[in-house]
Formats: C-alpha cells, sequence, structure tokens
C-alpha cells in the first residue's frame, strides 16, 4: 500500500486532477488558499489552466464559461467568497453546468474569523442564490474524503448536469492525513450539450434565460425531476456504533469526527449512543433519519453553526422525537468531553 | 439570356415586412431612389421602398439598415438566385 | 457572386426561434445600432469562414436575445460578466473565436473591473461594446456613458458632475493597459462612418483568427427609443452629441508588430499523471512494527513551543513517520483560535483505531519546548501520560507528580551539533526511544519526505541518535 500524508486542501487538487478536471479558476482566501496554491502548481505540469481571476465573482464566471466548453473545472473559495459567487452559482445552476465548487468553511457573518465553522450550510444546501435550484453537497470529514468526493462530485455534476459543491471546513482543509489515491479517470464523458468548436448547424446555446412564463415553468419542473432523482439515487451517509443505539448524534464534517470519540466515551459510560453522519447534505439523508425515529428515543445535532443542518433533522425527525441541538461558533470546536457532558444532560432530562 | 452577364442594372429589394420604417435607408441614398411608402405592412409600420430605377448598388442602404433581412442590394452584373 | 450581392448573411439563423414576435425579424426597435453591428459581424464571420469555431457571448441588455440571430455557438451571460466567462470558454477552446458583445451598462458600470482585467491579462478575445450612452433594455436609465446633461429615467433633471461624475471613456482607458493590441472608437452615423466601423469588426476579428491578443472596439451607436428620438434625429443627435465626447480614433494598433501563430488545441492527457502530481507508487506502510507498551499506545499528541523552534515540523515527522509504521495518523496544525503571536503547537494522533476527533483535547504527550507551552498545557495531560520538556529553555519541572516526565536539554544537545534549530529532532529521538512507539529506521525513512533541504538530513539522523542516546543512558526504555 503507497500513502502520502497530505494537507485536506491539497488532496482535494489530486483528487480533482485524477478526476479528469484541468481548469482551475478562483480567487485566494484563508482557509482555501492551499487549494488555489497546489491548483497553480499541479495543473500546468499536466497540462492544465491555473487562472487567478480578479474577484470570486469573475472567477465563478470563468468556470461558467469553461463548463459551456464542456471541461471539467474547478473553484474554490470560502464563506465570504462563496457568498460572492452566489450570482454565477445560479447562473450555472440554470444553465444546468457541470462544475465543482469548494467550500472551506470559515467564521462569519462578515469578515469574522479564519477559524472553522459550520455556517455555510443553509447557503450551499438551501441555496444562497436566487432562484429555484439546488446544489449536489458532499461533505467530507478526513483527507481521504477529500480527494475521493472530489473525484465523486465532478461524476455526480456530470450526471446531473448541475453544480457539485465540497463543504468542508476549515480543520478538514488545514490537517494532514494520509491518503491512498485512486486511479485517474481517463475517459471523460460526452457531453453533447455543450459548446464545442469543431461542429455547426445545430443549436449549440448555454443561457439561464427564459421570457415566456410557461417555458421558464417548464425549465424549472424539469430541474426538479432532476433533483427528485438524485434524491433517489446519491443519498449518501456513514453510521457509527448505531446499533442498539436509543439516542442518536447527528453531525458532518470535523464535528462528526469529534462525535466518534464522543460515542466511544458514551458507551464506555454504559450509554446506548450511536452516530449518524450525513456525507451528501443534499440530497439529505432525511429517510434514515425517518427510519431510525422508530427505535430511538432522541437525537442530538450538533453543529459549529447557529444550528442550519438542524432545521433538516427535525423536518425528518417532524416532531415524532426530540431534537437537541449544542453548538459552538466562531471557529470555536467542542472536545468530545464537551459534547459528551452535554448528552447526558440531554439523556437525564 | 443565354451568357451569363448578369443583371444589366443594379437594384435594391426590400422585404417589406421586415422593414421598421426607420427611414436610415432612404436618408443615406445618394441616388435619392427610396421612400417611404403610404400603405403600413404587418408590424405597422411605414415601409421603405425602391423607385425602381436609378439603383447605383453603393450598398449605403443595405450598412444602415438594422435588420439582417430587410434589404438586399444587387449589383450589376449580378448572377444567381433572387431573394424574394 | 458573394461580392455582387449584399444580404442576410449565413451567420444568421434563417428563422428566429424567439417563442413570441415574428421570426423574420429582430427584436430591435426601429434605427437601432445593434442589428447594424450584428449585420456587420455576421458578414466578417461568413467571409472569414469561421462559423464553426465562433463562441458569441450575449450579454444582459438589449443584445441578450443575440443567440436567437447568430448561427454559432451561444452563451448567455450574466450582466457584466461577459469577459469572465469569455476567459473560461477560451482558456479551454483556444482554437475557438470568442466574441464579447456588451453594452455600456454592462461593459463599463457592473462589469468594469470584467473587462479591465480581461484586457490586462491579453485576453485573446474580441470585444465589440456598443456604447449609446442609455440603458436600453431596461428602459432608459442613466449609463457610466451618458453624457452631462443627458436626461434619462434616472437622471431626470440631466446627469450632473456633482452627483453622477463624468462619463467614462473606456478607449480612453483600456488604451493605458499594455497587453491590448488594438483598440478603436468608431461610430455607427453616416455610410463612411459605417464603413469604418465594418473594417474595424474585421480588423478586431481578424486579430484573432491569427491569434494575436486582445482587440476592443467601441461602437458609439444610436437608441432612438431611449434618447426619445425619431432614427434620423438620433443620428444626428450622435454626430453633434456624442461624438465630441468620445472622439474617433484608433487608441491604439500593435497588431502588425505581432506575428500570426496557430490556435492550439488543449489536448487532455493522463500520462505521467501520478508521477507528475508526486503520487508515491511504491509501497511505504510497514506491517512489521512491534506495539510499544500499552501505556505509550495510541497516543494523543501536542507539541508546542514558539515559532522557529520547529514545533510543525516535528509533529509532521511523528505522523510521517507514524504512519511509514503503519498507524492511522492525524495532524493539526495550531490553527484559528489556538493561534497565538509568536506560539506554535500541533496536534498529532498515532492510533491503531481509525481516529475520532483529530484535535487533542486531553493529551496523552505534551512536548513543551517552552514555558508557557509547559503553563498552558501541563494540566490538560492524562494521568499516567506523559511531558517531554526542553529543559534548556524551561527552568521548572512540571508540578504534575501523575504523569511521567522526561526533561531533555534538547536545544543545547542542538547547539552542540552546531544548529539550535535540530533541537525538534533531537525530541523526536527520545520520544521514539521512550516509549518504543516506533524503530529509528522507520523515522529515518520517513526523513526525505518532510524535509525539503537534503543536505540536512545527516545533521537530523545524528539529532535523532542524540536524542535516543540520551534517553537510553538517562532513562532506559521505559
Amino acid at each position: 500500500m503507497a500513502k502520502q500524508l497530505i494537507k485536506g486542501n491539497e488532496a482535494i487538487v489530486k483528487g480533482a486532477i485524477l478526476a479528469g478536471c484541468r481548469f482551475y479558476f478562483g480567487y485566494p482566501i484563508t482557509p482555501a488558499s492551499e487549494i488555489a496554491e497546489a491548483a497553480a502548481y499541479y495543473m500546468p505540469l499536466v497540462g492544465g489552466t491555473f487562472l487567478q481571476g480578479e474577484s470570486e465573482v469573475a472567477s465563478i464566471q470563468m468556470l461558467y464559461g469553461a463548463a459551456s466548453g464542456g471541461v471539467r473545472c474547478m473553484t474554490a473559495s470560502s464563506s465570504p467568497g462563496i457568498s460572492l459567487k452566489q450570482e454565477g452559482i445560479s447562473y450555472s445552476a440554470g444553465s444546468e453546468l457541470p462544475l465543482v465548487l469548494i467550500d472551506i468553511m470559515r467564521g462569519g457573518p462578515g469578515l469574522g474569523n479564519i477559524a472553522p465553522e459550520q455556517g455555510d450550510y443553509n447557503q450551499m444546501v438551501k441555496g444562497g442564490g436566487h432562484g429555484n435550484y439546488k446544489l449536489i453537497v458532499l461533505a467530507p470529514n478526513c483527507a481521504q474524503e477529500m480527494c475521493d468526493l472530489t473525484m465523486l462530485a465532478f461524476e455526480l455534476a456530470d450526471k446531473y448536469r448541475n453544480p457539485a459543491v465540497i463543504l468542508a471546513d476549515g480543520f478538514i482543509g488545514q490537517m494532514m492525513e494520509p491518503v491512498e489515491f485512486p486511479a485517474p479517470v481517463t475517459e471523460l464523458p460526452d457531453k453533447p450539450w455543450a459548446i464545442h468548436v469543431d461542429k455547426n448547424d445545430e443549436t449549440r446555446l448555454i443561457c439561464s434565460i427564459e421570457l415566456e412564463p410557461e417555458v421558464l415553468e417548464a425549465h424549472n419542473r424539469h430541474l426538479q425531476e432532476k433533483y427528485a432523482e438524485a434524491e433517489k439515487n446519491e443519498v449518501r451517509f456513514e453510521e457509527y456504533r448505531i446499533d442498539g443505539a436509543d439516542f442518536v448524534l447527528v453531525g458532518y464534517g470535523v464535528v462528526s469526527r469529534v462525535l466518534q470519540t464522543t460515542v466511544d466515551l458514551l458507551r464506555d459510560q454504559g450509554h446506548r449512543v450511536g452516530l449518524l453522519r450525513p456525507i451528501t447534505l443534499w440530497p439529505f439523508p432525511g429517510k434514515r433519519i425517518v427510519e431510525l425515529t422508530g427505535s430511538v428515543n432522541s437525537f442530538m445535532v450538533v453543529e459549529l453553526s447557529n444550528g442550519q443542518m438542524v432545521d433538516d433533522v427535525r423536518l425528518a425527525v417532524n416532531g415524532k422525537k426530540p431534537v437537541h441541538f449544542y453548538n459552538r461558533m466562531g471557529g470555536m470546536v467542542p472536545s468530545p468531553e464537551e459534547i459528551a457532558d452535554q448528552a447526558v444532560k440531554f439523556l437525564e432530562d | 439570356m443565354s451568357e451569363a452577364v448578369g443583371l444589366e442594372k443594379a437594384k435594391v429589394v426590400i422585404r417589406e415586412d421586415e422593414c421598421k420604417g426607420c427611414n436610415l435607408c432612404i436618408e443615406a441614398c445618394p441616388e435619392d431612389v427610396l421612400f417611404e411608402q403610404k400603405h403600413l405592412n404587418r408590424m405597422g409600420y411605414h415601409p421603405a421602398g425602391y423607385v425602381g430605377e436609378g439603383c447605383s448598388g453603393c450598398g449605403y442602404c443595405f450598412y444602415q439598415c438594422p435588420e439582417p433581412g430587410a434589404i438586399t442590394v444587387y449589383k450589376k452584373g449580378y448572377v444567381g438566385e433572387e431573394v424574394a | 457572386m458573394a461580392e455582387k450581392v449584399l444580404t442576410k448573411a449565413a451567420s444568421f439563423y434563417d428563422v428566429y426561434e424567439r417563442k413570441s414576435g415574428a421570426h423574420d425579424v429582430t427584436h430591435y426597435c426601429p434605427g437601432c445600432g445593434h442589428g447594424v453591428l450584428h449585420k456587420l459581424i455576421a458578414e466578417a464571420i461568413d467571409d472569414f469562414g469561421i462559423r464553426d469555431q465562433t463562441i458569441f457571448i450575449s450579454p444582459v441588455g438589449c443584445s441578450v436575445f443575440a443567440y436567437y440571430y447568430f448561427r454559432v455557438g451561444n452563451i448567455q451571460v450574466a450582466h457584466g460578466r461577459a469577459p469572465a466567462v469569455a476567459t473560461g470558454i477560451k482558456r479551454t477552446h483556444p482554437e475557438s473565436i470568442v466574441i464579447s458583445y456588451q453594452g455600456d451598462g454592462d461593459l463599463a458600470a457592473i462589469g468594469g473591473n470584467n473587462i479591465l482585467q480581461a484586457a490586462n491579462r491579453g485576453e485573446k478575445i474580441t470585444v465589440f461594446f456598443i456604447n449609446n450612452a442609455i440603458y436600453g433594455m431596461t428602459g432608459g436609465q442613466m449609463a457610466p456613458t451618458t453624457l452631462i446633461g443627458q436626461r434619462t429615467t434616472t437622471t431626470p433633471r440631466g446627469r450632473t458632475v456633482a452627483n453622477e461624475g463624468f462619463p467614462l471613456k473606456m478607449c480612453e482607458l483600456i488604451s493605458t493597459l499594455e497587453s491590448p493590441i488594438y483598440v478603436e472608437r468608431v461610430a455607427l452615423t453616416d455610410p463612411k462612418n459605417t464603413s469604418k466601423v465594418r473594417r474595424a469588426v474585421r480588423k478586431a476579428l481578424r486579430n484573432q483568427i491569427e491569434n494575436k491578443g486582445f482587440s476592443f472596439v467601441e461602437v458609439l451607436s444610436a437608441c432612438p427609443s431611449g434618447w426619445k428620438m425619431t432614427s434620423v434625429q438620433a443620428k444626428q443627435w450622435m454626430v453633434d452629441n456624442l461624438l465630441p465626447q468620445f472622439p474617433l480614433a484608433v487608441f491604439k494598433d500593435v497588431s502588425k508588430e505581432i506575428e500570426p501563430s496557430e490556435r492550439s488545441k488543449v489536448v487532455f492527457s493522463t500520462e505521467n499523471v501520478n508521477e507528475l502530481l508526486n503520487i508515491p507508487s511504491e509501497e511505504n506502510i510497514r506491517t512489521d512494527i512491534p506495539k510499544p507498551l500499552t501505556e505509550h499506545q495510541n497516543p494523543r499528541i501536542i507539541l508546542a513551543g514558539f515559532g522557529g523552534q520547529g514545533i510543525l515540523m516535528l509533529g509532521l515527522g511523528l505522523a510521517q513517520a507514524g504512519m511509514q509504521a503503519g498507524y492511522h495518523v492525524s495532524w493539526i496544525p495550531s490553527y484559528g483560535p489556538e493561534m497565538r503571536g509568536g506560539t506554535a503547537n500541533c496536534h498529532v494522533i498515532l492510533s491503531e483505531e481509525r481516529i475520532g476527533s483529530p484535535t487533542v483535547s486531553r493529551p496523552t504527550v505534551l512536548v513543551a519546548m517552552n514555558l508557557p507551552s509547559l503553563e498552558k498545557f501541563e494540566s490538560q495531560v492524562e494521568p499516567g501520560g506523559l511531558i517531554i520538556y526542553d529543559t534548556s529553555l524551561i527552568n521548572q519541572s512540571p508540578k504534575r507528580k501523575d504523569v511521567n516526565v522526561l526533561g531533555i536539554p534538547a536545544t543545547e544537545m542542538a547547539d552542540n551539533l552546531g544548529n539550535t534549530r535540530i533541537a525538534n529532532m533531537i525530541v523526536l529521538g527520545a520520544y521514539i526511544a521512550y516509549t518504543g512507539i516506533m524503530p529509528k529506521d522507520v523515522v529515518v525513512d520517513a526523513l526525505p519526505i518532510f524535509i525539503k533541504h537534503k543536505k540536512l538530513i545527516p545533521l537530523n539522523v545524528q539529532a535523532i541518535e542524540k536524542g535516543m542516546a540520551f534517553v537510553d543512558k538517562n532513562n532506559g526504555h521505559a
């Protein structure tokens, strides 16, 4: 076995290149800059292009152009930069362009700080831009997944002709862990819809405008059908010691790592506790939560935000069982012990 | 005509239904052979018309007209199909 | 016989597939300049035989529907972003001919930075900037090029310098940049000026066909509807008002000095990709490393000191070697709220099981390389854990009695080796010797991965050995 100790942010770039991505357009921001730096280093080596755009606003539009031409392309940023990209994200979803966006979340609102937070859940999962669209959102929790899920993001983006997102926090981006890199993708999917420059006399158009209400409605219906298909096929989650659990912790990203340790601590204390970790934040594993509602007494959602994913958990639980919430913000990451103490309080309530 | 010598005289053909009546062609015509017609076209504009004589084939009207297909200018010696 | 007839270009669709409106006329108002510029562009695309390769970027503005007319590749884009989108498609398809067609609000207001930056990068695209000093599609509001005194729906009393500033002169601005190769302002007024527009359109496209660089053509154009006059009056208004403010000129043209070249195509290749990505291919994980004593298994380590002591490097070395020894490992640098001026710390975990929390809240090992670090983290160490501290820099012993303590004069020992910065590797040697977590050869194997300067490796090996020898002499294997 050959492994490489590597930062999550760098694993993303290598994963992207292995997935066949040769074009990166981005604007630096802490704590995502290593992604731009690694792309700047590696892309030209593999015959690709790295371009630092004049802004996040421009960079996402460069992707819009690149994706229109059918290539695999990506950008990365962090929370305030993602806010700026929302214009292009909405246009890309409207024009059904497959592209990959990385968000290494930091503290907010506003300039906030550069510490890890999960305050971008809503702007990525619920749509920070205008219109009736969804993004495919994947939440890695280790360096290996930074690579693997980036590769998957390219695949899903092409499969559904939709932007796909890696939503990670500063910790997962900055942390180094061993990664075993998969083989490179050698055959890229054919994209007959893309703007090619070698054939003509057929409509070659990428466009998000449609003035006729009935036509735009039909387009929106088409998008929703596509999303329904993704909801059917693409839900991914991971469970830890969930068998026989009557109290289930729910968290994603770095929180899920902390929760894994919390589960062990609580199990050692005799509590029947398990962990559900959504890997796809959209489509959200709501069905699995509905199933668990039958056997579980209560849930506890932990987030590095004011409580964003907890809404989706509550929607799934639909009032049938208590859903507790514990959070830290501003870059504070709770320890396993801190969460365990809180869980015991909820358990004893 | 057996030998293709083409058109003996230049001429301009205006597709009246594509004309928006802006009169820029009339204004530009150095020979003063275009005019605003009295009738209205399907869009409600007074379309430009050609008096039928005197076109020099300079193309000024063509390049002043904003509509891609409203004006066609045939120069002297043109051989081939003509627009309807 | 094309030269004998002037008619609708083949680069226009025969039928415009707009859902509403007639299918044989454009949506433009009578007397609008857009249609004329469209004709000149379509004619050039026909004449140059580039229809297959042409990609036309439709902006937001009256020309938003240009894709209904041009029988080429079309991308409709967000307001002002055409140069960024053009950059994306041109960089990925350098063989294409990319036309960014933009109005004054799009190019000079909301997309002002986008056009300047694309021009400054010298993107090999052709920009047609149609300037009619007003927002047409949104209904006659002020544009950045609206004249002083000009009334629009958002300057109902006329534009004033005090409130809106002066009209922006884009050709003048862009021609100050070094990258653009051709910048000209032309006007769709009388036939003579219109033939200059035709020449400029062709030149700007030819520059791209010959792969020369960024060409920018500003086309002054009438908006009779927005200006509230007849088409014929509008032409005269341009001559009387627009031309004095926006003089017609070639502002820059160095295209003759540039040799034509082939427009290349990007070829996708996966050849040697793993090698280029520096992905290890040879087996590098050992499975034969004996377990240390129970008390030293699965260490959760905090390493702390001040910047420059190589704390992060020490952590990296431990993680790299630990990985090669077959452990699950994680390394997190001081980051976010942990970051303090001048201090550095990192968390390293080596584990036989999959690692949960990568942050260490209750370390089993603390490596303290200065006094503030010892004071800060001492209380967090698990009972029965281990504190390693640098006695060269810390003149007090840990207060805890329920942990193992290893004091080592690492900085002095490093100084004796001729380099105080090697103290971190002395500590690494001491740690592996004290705990037996992994043998020296694994660490030595790992050195070239995390030490950038290869000639420093022998010194690093020496330091590790010194650290190990210190433990063997003073403490014996634990």
